[in-house]
């Protein structure tokens, strides 16, 4: 049938089961916008920052599994996506960025709005496209939508010139399997290798079990817990694995890392094997590599074999998808209890949780800790909680007890600021029964609360919870120990964010005692709209325990007890 | 130390800034860079860097997560026949005459073209056998020089492996 390309954009989409778009039209994409109505089966979200577009896409994609799609013009409207595709890129989001692009007989003369937008995305892209012709748009946006999930996803980005759009051409969806000869998944891993990592597994006596994002991703969480159970073995989590393994389990160890639970860090450097399941070893996790797991061998499950060996030397690598090779790992796996072990690992915890809220006297000040606690139990755990970057996204994944995958959305290898308030938008259109919210601190929240103005519009029931210090707070605990308390540039002034709320239309509350924080929460699930809570929390309160830059893992500034009023119970190493 | 890099793309607009592009982010000066369609539809980039090993592996490990690339190697991991070429315009004295003539006759380079006061030399060889040929040439005085970058295969009968 004859479509112009502006209609195969749309066509293409619907027929690949998109059936939300984030986006903001200008005059390089208005062909495709003028398009739009004619696919009602399409919603459409207009954002206010094609940066928020990106993050809600991402949003979207890391709560449901399904590629999240934004739409852009050129030139701003394409440049102000570039957070977000980078984002998405070192987060491992399968997102879908369309861009419109000044007429192809205008490349190159500096036109209106002209930029080289994928010359710009070609680093922070798992691939771009730039598309001439409107007979290439259908197959690209499909070969698109591949590259997107296939593998290890990621952003995948095509821009359209507008004269790609406007022209007509023969529609003709091709069903038949994507030729990318440059694209093959990793082969199997040898039953040789296999046989080696179950030899190590059922050898070890402190094993460790590592969950990362992938497992999230390959959809690997019940075999996971298969192999935690048969051998007995715990499991620790980074940032993005958290949701990858129950928190209630007894085998749960909580997250490693800069600012992992101390007990965790303390084991990793004692273990005698560790079981790293989709994940990079990133620095933030690992601390100084040159004395990192010293005591450990190391079997390492990824999907993108490059991830081997690049930061942490591995003595077995697996390549392939989690769920597939752990499904050939498990019917070799012993049950082998490992009482000895957990006792080690028990006695660094000093017998008492010492994440629980309840060991921390209430002294009248509000804590973010106790906030996201009773954010935790008033939500009974099973919110999804969308956060930025800082101190608040550590006490996010220490107090609040993820039980469910895809529950947790954070920018976690980017700590892109201004994430969370979109993504949570973008997480709440894919999964509409869902209790969202948004958890940033005030500094990320005015980054991109523009993004008010998209619920207001969309009636999207989202929820935020500012946690507000009167700081960029991370940056400033940095200064705090390690610029002699220079706070340069880090006090920072907030609006009533109730009275912003309100000339939304939305509903406002400040919260500043602790008693209120239960009820604040209560009252914000129940309100028909979104609901904005300025909670002003403690102003220099840090996240303990912190690896510094450069530490071995086990070197932690830990909590000073006798100024601070928060105690960590036991746990002293 | 100079590592050789070839890989094999599909022959599509930006596939060398793509690669190209991998060298860059990591600071990595390139010493010469040569492509060309070799087959329809795919092209051979070689690149030559001058790098630590481990640094080089970390670039074709990124280079091969590339959709465009069907597959890459670092020539240094196994024996290779490199030939690099050079174009080289000199005054056409009577001392510049004489060396160039014993170049041709040695069959290291032969002349391609001959104006009224200039020769131009062609030389082809292995890049370390044009390096010298080019020390000779710049004590007689060179006007002008191009020099292609080299192109490199393995020895023996393997080729680039299309299945990783």
């Amino acid at each position: 049938m004859k479509r112009t390309g502006a209609q195969a954009v749309w066509e293409s989409l619907v027929r690949m089961g998109v059936t939300t778009v984030f986006g903001y039209p200008g005059g390089a994409i208005l062909p495709t916008y003028d398009a739009l109505p004619e696919f009602p089966s399409l919603r459409h979200l207009l954002v206010r920052h094609e940066q928020g577009a990106t993050h809600m896409a991402d949003g979207y994609a890391r709560a449901s599994g399904r590629v999240g799609v934004a739409v852009a013009t050129s030139g701003p409207g394409a440049t102000n996506m570039v957070t977000g595709m980078a984002t998405a890129m070192m987060d491992s989001s399968p997102i879908l960025c369309i861009t419109g692009q000044v007429g192809s007989s205008l490349i190159g003369t500096e036109a209106f709005q002209e930029t080289d937008i994928t010359g710009v995305t070609l680093p922070i892209t798992k691939h771009n496209y730039l598309v001439t012709r409107a007979e290439e748009i259908a197959p690209t946006l499909r070969e698109a939508m591949y590259v997107a999930q296939a593998g290890r996803p990621g952003p995948v980005h095509v821009d359209i010139t507008k004269d790609a759009q406007q022209a007509s051409c023969e529609f003709e969806w091709d069903d038949s399997e994507i030729q990318l000869p440059g694209m093959r998944p990793p082969p199997l891993p040898s039953a040789e290798a296999i046989r080696q990592a179950v030899a190590l597994i059922n050898g070890a006596k402190r094993p460790l079990i590592f969950a990362g994002h992938g497992a999230l991703l390959s959809g690997a969480i019940d075999r996971l817990r298969e192999l935690a159970e048969r051998g007995d073995i715990p499991v620790a989590m980074t940032l993005l694995g958290i949701g990858g393994f129950p928190a209630e389990h007894p085998l749960n160890l909580g997250m490693m890392g800069m600012h992992g639970e101390a007990w965790v860090n303390c084991a990793i450097q004692e273990a005698d094997l560790l079981i790293a399941c989709g994940m990079r070893f990133d620095d933030r996790v690992t601390g100084n590599l040159k004395n990192y797991a010293a005591k450990a061998r190391k079997i390492h499950i990824d999907i993108d074999p490059t991830e081997f060996n690049k930061n942490v030397r591995v003595d077995v690598p697996l390549a392939g998808d989690l769920h597939e090779v752990l499904g050939a790992l498990l019917p070799h796996v012993e049950r082998t209890p490992r009482a000895e072990w957990h006792a080690w690992i028990a006695g660094n915890k000093g017998g008492e949780a010492v994440r629980d809220i309840t060991n921390l006297p209430d002294d009248g000040h509000l804590y973010a800790a106790h906030v996201i606690h009773d954010l935790w139990k008033a939500t009974g755990g099973k919110a999804i909680v969308c956060t930025d970057v800082g101190q608040h996204q550590m006490w996010e994944a220490q107090y609040y007890k993820h039980n469910a995958p895809r529950t947790l959305i954070t920018s976690g290898g980017l700590g892109t600021m201004g994430f969370a308030l979109p993504a949570a938008i973008g997480a709440k259109l894919a999964r509409p029964d869902a209790d969202v919210w948004a958890v940033a601190g005030d500094g990320g929240f005015q980054m991109t609360m523009a993004e008010l103005g998209t619920m207001a519009q969309e009636q999207v029931k989202v929820n935020a919870a500012i946690i507000n210090n009167g700081y960029l707070g991370m940056v400033r605990q940095w200064q705090q120990f390690f610029y002699e308390k220079r706070y340069v540039a880090t006090p920072i002034l907030s609006p009533d964010y109730a009275k912003v709320a309100e000339a939304y239309g939305l509903k406002g509350l400040t919260v500043r005692q602790r008693r209120d924080v239960i009820p604040a929460v209560a009252a914000a699930r129940a309100h028909g709209k979104a609901v904005i809570i300025d909670f002003q929390v403690e102003q220099e309160d840090s996240v303990y325990p912190m690896v510094p830059t450069g530490a071995a893992l086990h070197e932690m500034i830990r909590r000073d007890e006798i100024v601070s009023p928060i105690v960590e119970t036991g746990a002293s190493v | 130390m100079h590592l050789t890099v070839v890989a094999l793309v599909e022959d599509k607009p930006g596939v060398l800034e793509r690669v190209a592009s991998q060298f860059r982010r990591r600071s990595f000066n390139i010493v010469s860079v040569s492509a060309g369609r070799t087959a329809p539809g795919m092209s051979c980039i070689t690149v030559v860097v001058d790098s630590e090993k481990r640094a080089v592996d970390r670039v074709i490990a990124s280079l091969s997560k590339l959709v465009n690339v069907l597959q890459v190697e670092d020539l240094g991991d196994r024996t290779s026949v490199a030939r690099d070429m050079a174009l080289v315009k000199m005054a056409s004295t009577a001392a510049n005459r004489a060396v160039i003539q014993r170049m041709v006759a040695d069959g290291r380079g032969r002349i391609v073209d001959v104006g009224d006061r200039t020769l131009s030399i062609e030389l082809t060889g292995a890049p370390e056998q044009i390096d010298t040929a080019i020390r000779e040439l710049e004590d007689l005085g060179v006007i002008e020089m191009v020099r292609s970058g080299g192109i490199a295969l393995g020895r023996g009968d393997e080729t680039l492996k299309r299945d990783g």
